[in-house]
């Protein structure tokens, strides 16, 4: 049971705040409501792009690293096709530094020109170093647009393609900014050594007086229902081929995410999981094999992918998948098998909570959701998630029609 | 209205009163020393089993790693199935490494657990099969894991700076091949196994919510397996650097970057320059707000990140600089390295800096000490160092009263661009 208070500003920024005594840190954790998903689809990488320039100084203050780590700070930040998050840990007597800091780049940016310059080579480094410079690379691109046709997660969150990053102007930005980058659409979390009493004299001090901003509506086309199974076949230098397959399945708040994610446990979750147990060690058609979910807030994609061992054709480490797909959905998830993966998701969330940072975090992704208290809820609505539910959907989710495929080919061999 | 151009006053973290959180000890009966720090909020442990059968013990190449990994792959009474399932259905982890001189068994898991799962892990040290099925699995996944890795400029690059420092008959400079796996036979495991796990050298770290019988548990799972807490062979550390500086290499013709590695070698912790040579790392390329990240990254452009480190070695430690660069800019990103290094040499840190940096490093260290898992981390650093905890205070000493001349002396002595590896894989 994670404690925390609630209390919204007149500027509709949304605070939390959660006391942890036993630390002497404090988190202080910003999250905005805008992702890869908000971004014009010729124009993407640009809510990562941001995530860089949020460093590049801000209206009243050149640098933002230097006086936090002044204060014995440390920071980063993230960005998803969902949301962009913004952190950082210091010693809680020096909390009020970090309120400074964050207000201040909510106020607004420096926008300067050398910052733009520098973060877009910064980014275009990064695109390379993760996404063009490494065998298999550009399989997220790939994979997104063979499965999504209209919604906006058919791009990466570091972006389409370098040019959109390349091209990035400062009005573009400045745009971009005071779209998003607005108390209404922001929530601010504070963990660890802190008084509820001092955070909300410290937040009214310091966001109080930043305009509210307009609140954005977000009206993303959705993906329509995949009616026809689609397939992609490649030809990279890579060593290895490799096998990707994904299925569109239900969006963070309804329960078949909850049931998704017990599913990609059964199959993929650990060495003892289906997937690894058959395909791995019993029928040696894979060397490395995994289950996931993108664990996205609209609806989102479980994926199978793997390298096959060599001599293994594509289609038959395919159709093995199928075969394990097949059992699934047509036999019962024994009740050992079933308590197993729960028991596993008990013990993640256990885990997670240990860290005042990945409390912080939690509790603004909640609110982002809608409603803090959710985090406290997760446990008990995977807890009663039945054998049959997980068949049905099983049923949903592994239908053909319902699949993409990307069989990616060596041409090493 | 505020002043919002004026910071709010600061507590300087150099004046904190750090305190490393005591460590219990106790010996098991067979003498197997046990350190525990008993602290955190959730009902969760980490339990580590540290074993003398790093690489370093190995007479052939990854034989100390293979046996580290078919650890839990079968045993006399559980295929590798079982003991996974078994693990996994009470939501515990349980993983291993292979070090230089150190492997490891680590288990994470509810508090409310325990009583099940120990048992199973001491069954991992007296009874591990390491089955030919395993084994033959092991090596074909390893052996293209191998091969895809070889296609990634940064790992070809740690791999080759460690040889050049080193050389290949070092056990921090030696890596594996295909051949290596190749060679690999159930047998010379299984003795590597008796000797260095079953009758080796353990010892072992605890953390989190502890059940108050965790010495009555520990001593019933593992108080009269046949650990020896002597008799391990002495290790020579065969020193072969290369003496050629300087290397380009081009792995992969269409790369759009380059991996960069420059390095000298380092004496390790018990050296009077280690502690303070670490304040100067970080000025030097040791944090974000560092020289390196700031001229090279900031300024330049040139990359997503560049780091400057000594290397986590018992024996022998080696300073690194280490970046990946857009393939166009690798020479002049090491020639910015360089006149990084000729400014600690030539001009002593300005004041505002170097406070910077002891306030950075103190709040890093007490960030550092957040949680029972990293309080028993550091105490595990001290233990295998032969360290004891005056090291730690050591070092905050150093923190804040190291000064600019100091600093610069160390930089003339160490940071000698001609004495520098230099190495380069696109």
């Amino acid at each position: 049971m994670i404690n925390y208070n609630r209390f919204v500003l007149d500027n509709g920024l949304r605070v939390l705040v959660h006391e942890d005594t036993s630390t002497p840190m404090a988190v202080v954790n910003i999250m905005y409501d805008v992702g890869a998903r908000d971004e014009n689809p010729a124009k993407t990488g640009f809510a990562h792009l941001f995530e860089h320039l949020m460093f590049g100084g801000s209206v009243n203050i050149p640098d933002y690293d230097e006086p936090l780590q002044r204060a014995g700070g440390e920071n980063n930040a993230y960005t998803t096709n969902d949301l962009t998050n913004y952190y950082c840990q210091l010693p809680a007597q020096n909390l009020e530094t970090a309120f400074w800091l964050e207000s201040d780049r909510m106020l607004s940016l420096a926008f300067g020109k050398k910052s733009l310059d520098v973060q877009r080579k910064v980014v275009c480094e990064e695109f390379k170093e993760h996404y063009i410079n490494k065998p298999y690379g550009d399989v997220g691109h790939k994979l997104r647009h063979l499965s999504y046709t209209t919604h906006p997660y058919r791009w990466m969150t570091i972006g389409d393609e370098l040019s959109h990053i390349e091209n990035a102007t400062l009005d573009d930005v400045k745009q971009f900014f005071f779209k998003h980058y607005r108390p209404v659409n922001a929530i601010l979390s504070v963990a660890g050594n802190v008084k509820t009493e001092e955070v909300k004299k410290l937040a009214e001090k310091w966001f109080g007086d930043i305009p509210m901003g307009e609140k954005y509506v977000r009206q993303l086309p959705q993906e329509p229902v995949q009616t026809a199974g689609r397939r992609l076949e490649v030809d990279a230098n890579v060593p290895l081929d490799a096998l990707y397959r994904t299925w569109h399945m239900e969006g963070r708040l309804d329960r078949g995410y909850y049931v998704a994610d017990l599913i990609t446990e059964v199959l993929g979750g650990g060495a003892s999981s289906r997937l690894y147990q058959s395909l791995v060690k019993e029928q040696k058609l894979f060397s490395n094999l995994e289950c996931h979910h993108f664990g996205t807030i609209d609806p989102g994609l479980l994926a199978i992918e793997g390298k096959l061992v060599k001599g293994v054709k594509l289609e038959d480490a395919s159709k093995a998948v199928d075969e394990q797909l097949q059992q699934i959905c047509e036999s019962l998830v024994a009740e050992s098998e079933l308590q197993k993966v729960k028991n596993k998701t008990e013990s993640i969330i256990t885990f997670e909570d240990m860290s005042v940072m990945s409390r912080a975090n939690s509790l603004a992704f909640y609110e982002l959701l809608g409603d803090a208290s959710l985090m406290n809820k997760e446990l008990s609505r995977y807890q009663d998630i039945t054998a049959e539910e997980l068949q049905q959907y099983s049923r949903t989710i592994f239908d053909e029609k319902n699949g993409n495929t990307l069989f990616y080919h060596s041409n090493n061999n | 209205m505020i002043n919002r151009k004026k910071s709010p006053a600061i507590h300087d973290a150099v004046e904190f009163d750090l305190k490393l959180k005591a460590c219990d000890h106790f010996t098991l009966d067979n003498g197997v020393h046990v350190y525990a720090v008993d602290a955190g909020a959730q009902e969760v442990m980490q339990l580590e089993w540290v074993f003398y059968a790093g690489n370093c013990f190995e007479d052939q190449n990854i034989v100390a790693a293979t046996t580290n990994f078919l650890l839990k792959n079968g045993t006399s009474t559980k295929s590798a199935f079982e003991i996974n399932e078994h693990f996994e259905f009470y939501g515990a982890y349980l993983n291993r490494h292979c070090y230089n001189e150190t492997a490891t068994v680590t288990l994470h898991c509810l508090t409310k657990h325990l009583p099940v799962l120990l048992p199973e892990v001491a069954a991992l040290f007296t009874s591990a099969e390491i089955p030919e099925e395993e084994l033959a699995i092991y090596k074909q996944n390893q052996k293209q894991r191998l091969e895809v890795n070889l296609k990634k400029c940064d790992f070809v690059a740690n791999r080759l700076i460690d040889e050049y420092l080193f050389g290949l008959e070092h056990p921090y400079g030696k890596y594996s091949s295909t051949k290596d796996y190749d060679a690999l036979e159930r047998d010379q495991l299984k003795a590597f196994y008796k000797r260095f796990y079953t009758e080796g050298k353990c010892i072992m770290f605890v953390a989190g919510k502890l059940p108050a019988n965790l010495q009555e548990q520990l001593n019933n799972a593992f108080g009269q397996l046949p650990f020896r807490q002597s008799g391990l062979p002495v290790i020579t550390y065969p020193g072969t650097p290369a003496t050629e500086k300087k290397y380009n290499i081009i792995n992969d013709n269409d790369g759009v970057q380059g991996a960069i590695r420059m390095a000298i070698p380092f004496p390790n912790r018990h050296h009077p320059d280690f502690i303070k040579v670490q304040v100067l790392n970080n000025i030097f390329g040791g944090f974000f707000g560092s020289r390196l990240m700031s001229n090279i990254r900031e300024d330049k452009g040139y990359t997503y990140g560049i780091h400057s480190y000594l290397q986590n070695h018992i024996h022998q430690s080696a300073w690194m600089i280490s970046t990946e660069a857009g393939r166009d800019v690798c020479a002049a990103t090491i020639e910015e390295v360089y006149k990084e290094m000729l400014r600690l040499t030539n001009e002593p840190v300005e004041k505002d800096e170097l406070d910077l940096v002891r306030n950075y490093m103190m709040g890093s260290i007490l960030g550092d000490l957040d949680g029972p898992f990293q309080i028993i981390g550091r105490w595990k650093n001290y233990v295998l160092n032969n360290l004891t905890d005056a090291y730690f205070y050591n070092s905050l000493e150093t923190i804040r009263s190291i000064t600019a001349e100091e600093l610069q002396e160390l930089a003339k002595k160490y940071l000698v661009p001609e004495t520098f590896y230099e190495l380069v894989v696109v």
